[in-house]
């Protein structure tokens, strides 16, 4: 009888692991660019002329322009035009999937475009082509003049699509534009496109410009620039190029930035060598002492809830990032490793405080948790500073100085990004000699 | 004459006598040397770089203190601790769960034998040290992990892992699982505090190609505010895919015709 029962209960035990499924646990996979195919968009032929675009090219450079903003954030790896095996107008209707797969490829971007009435139409897919299928679908109207916009704004779907975070290519980058030998150097206010095309400047030299810094919620700018040779800070409207003073300072104002709802300026006020930070209301003008310390606070930024905000302050005897309540209290000082630290800025994802560090006369951009935990430097210089996010918070855009002769030559001043994983350091080309770039938020917002 | 021969003769015997007999007993016993450890020789200047090492001696002076002080706790016929009977050169695991199985059964016995304590360098006593402050890591985080099931009710990886019971070896799965992960472009975007497990099953040819693919949360995908959770699973589909012929056993079919992939990025998203 006991014979019995053990060997039915072998019998079930064998069943119980024989239905039992294999389960293997995949934690960890590779970071290598993924391989996309962005075919030219298929030009229609019923397109007609409109001003200097020369419509039959158009869909080669919106290709491009996606192509170019896709290779610059290192996380994807398009493939060469030579290699592509369908014409523009086939593959948009249905690729051969087989065929793309051929040459590597796992994503395929295809479209076409249609100039007629004074309007572009612009349409667009993304396939998988390991699933064979497509996954994305999405058509634009908008005046023929606003063609680049549109391969920004289509290179952001479908990198949302892909990596799962929003885009940041249908983005400006307001900057410092600087010409001229060292000691005599001119500076303007620029605004490019992010990809670094569509320079316009704001500013015609005759004053320093210090510090430009773009509204999160709309399309003013904040600067410093000098009124009666005193440093005050400036608001500035793109649209219409309307300038003023920022409040009624007896002394200097500096550091301005944006608070993340926009209704508000944040800078330091600086008087009998001790400075301070203020806010002021942009509409009432009503000012408001937020540190109190006889030490220099300065280089205030909010966290993107509004709730804190971050600042350097010598409080301590040495330049340190300390972050405090919105109202001025509770203040915390968040970094303790050697060296000086500055110019902190805040994530607009939250998570993380970008800083410029100083060390051995070295000077580092880096990046940690806004409780001053988990320090990683993401590059080191002999001189760079002012980073500032890009809106997705991946990349930070900085600028960067070369040392100069005796003579005064050899220096230069260039923006350069980096992705907060460190990786994929690039130098963004301007017209000019650049400085304190800020990362304006999505336009198509 | 003869009476000095004698006196001689008997004075040598007894000299011999007492050679032969005694000597033996004289002989110690041998040296009862402890096992060659290897000891890192490091030269120390005037001012040492190392500063773990006189911690080291404290914390290696407590464990002693806290060793003899179990010993009199057991006179008094109380259990010890089950942490307290880890044996200092265990290495720990990655399966973490075996490991907690491992010290549960130490609890239920009591009788188990105490750790000893060997001659070792300052830099293997540091590492005794660590072992046990890691096992006590582990067990913390399994403690931690096990709130975590119960307070979300969530979906946690393989809760009864079959891979070794059910077909595959340890470098078996190992094989499929290095291949699929140059397969894998991480989506690297999402976010890494969310729950993201993608649960894949397959079914397999012979040669490994896939028969049939399916997600086992697939009402998931298209589900409102379910966004990141479509991404990784297409992601995950597109490495499958990439991937096959997938590396499989050349025998035991049956046993992993059908195979569930559990994709999870959020160790490599934390970095």
């Amino acid at each position: 009888m006991k014979k019995i029962i053990l060997i039915l209960f072998c019998f079930f035990v064998n069943i119980n692991f024989a239905n039992s499924l294999i389960e293997v646990d995949i934690t960890r996979g590779n970071l290598d660019p993924l391989p996309i195919a962005v075919s030219p968009l298929h030009v229609d032929p019923k397109s007609e002329k409109y001003k200097e675009i020369r419509i039959k090219e158009l869909g080669d450079e919106v290709s491009k322009i996606i192509e170019n903003n896709f290779r610059d954030t290192g996380l994807f790896n398009p493939l060469k035009k030579d290699a592509f095996v369908q014409k523009p107008d086939i593959a948009h209707l249905k690729p051969r999937f087989e065929d793309w797969r051929l040459i590597k490829a796992q994503a395929l971007i295809t479209g076409k475009l249609l100039v007629k009435d004074e309007k572009l139409k612009v349409e667009f897919r993304l396939w998988d082509l390991t699933a064979s299928k497509e996954m994305m679908a999405l058509a634009f109207t908008t005046t023929p003049s606003n063609w680049r916009r549109v391969a920004h704004i289509i290179s952001d779907k479908i990198y949302e699509r892909l990596t799962g975070e929003t885009g940041y290519f249908d983005t400006r980058i307001i900057y410092v534009a600087e010409s001229g030998p060292k000691d005599q150097r001119v500076k303007k206010l620029a605004i490019m496109d992010q990809d670094g095309s569509n320079t316009k400047y704001l500013t015609l030299g005759n004053e320093l410009v210090l510090t430009p810094r773009f509204n999160p919620a709309s399309q003013l700018v904040t600067y410093l620039s000098y009124f009666r040779n005193l440093p005050r800070v400036y608001l500035l409207d793109i649209e219409t190029g309307i300038q003023e003073v920022v409040g009624n300072f007896p002394g200097m104002t500096f550091a301005p930035r944006f608070s993340p709802d926009g209704k508000k300026i944040i800078m330091s006020f600086a008087q009998d060598g001790n400075s301070d930070i203020y806010t002021m209301d942009i509409e009432s003008r009503v000012v408001e002492k937020i540190t109190e310390h006889s030490s220099i606070d300065t280089s205030p930024s909010y966290s993107p809830d509004g709730k804190y905000i971050c600042f350097n302050s010598d409080r301590s005897g040495r330049q340190q990032i300390y972050v405090m309540n919105s109202d001025g209290s509770n203040v915390k000082r968040i970094t303790f490793g050697s060296g000086l630290y500055g110019t902190p800025v805040w994530s607009p994802r939250g998570d993380l405080i970008a800083f410029t560090k100083v060390r051995k006369g070295k000077f580092y951009i880096g990046v940690m948790r806004p409780d001053g935990t988990g320090e990683r430097l993401l590059t080191e210089n002999f001189y760079q500073e002012a980073p500032s996010w890009s809106p997705n918070g991946r990349v930070l855009i900085f600028y960067r100085e070369t040392k100069s002769n005796s003579k005064g030559e050899g220096f230069t001043a260039k923006l350069w990004s980096i992705d907060i994983t460190g990786y994929n350091e690039r130098m963004i080309v301007t017209e000019t000699d650049a400085s304190d770039p800020s990362w304006s938020s999505l336009l198509s917002n | 004459m003869t009476k000095g021969l004698t006196f001689s003769i008997a004075f040598h015997g007894v000299m011999i006598l007492l050679t032969v007999l005694t000597l033996p007993f004289m002989i110690r016993q041998p040296i009862d040397l402890p096992p060659i450890v290897s000891v890192e020789l490091i030269q120390i200047s005037d001012k040492t770089n190392i500063p773990y090492a006189p911690k080291a001696r404290k914390v290696i002076e407590k464990v002693k203190e806290k060793e003899k002080e179990k010993e009199r706790v057991v006179s008094e016929q109380a259990p010890p601790s089950a942490k307290a009977k880890e044996k200092p050169d265990r290495i720990p695991m990655p399966d973490v769960k075996k490991e907690k199985k491992q010290i549960v059964k130490k609890k239920q016995n009591p009788e188990e034998i105490k750790p000893e304590i060997r001659q070792s360098s300052e830099f293997e006593k540091k590492e005794i040290i660590d072992t046990n402050q890691i096992a006590a890591l582990i067990d913390k985080a399994k403690e931690e992990e096990v709130q975590k099931k119960v307070e979300n009710k969530k979906l946690t990886q393989s809760s009864v892992k079959n891979s070794f019971a059910a077909g595959l070896t340890l470098s078996e799965e190992d094989a499929l699982r290095a291949q699929i992960f140059g397969c894998w472009s991480v989506p690297l975007g999402l976010p890494y505090n969310e729950n993201l497990l993608v649960r894949i099953k397959l079914n397999l040819k012979k040669d490994g190609t896939i028969m049939k693919s399916e997600i086992l949360d697939h009402e998931r995908m298209n589900k409102p505010g379910q966004k990141f959770y479509k991404i990784l699973a297409e992601s995950a589909l597109r490495a499958v895919r990439l991937c096959q012929p997938l590396k499989v056993p050349p025998t035991g079919y049956d046993k992993w015709k059908d195979i569930q992939l559990n994709f999870n990025p959020t160790e490599m998203l934390k970095g």
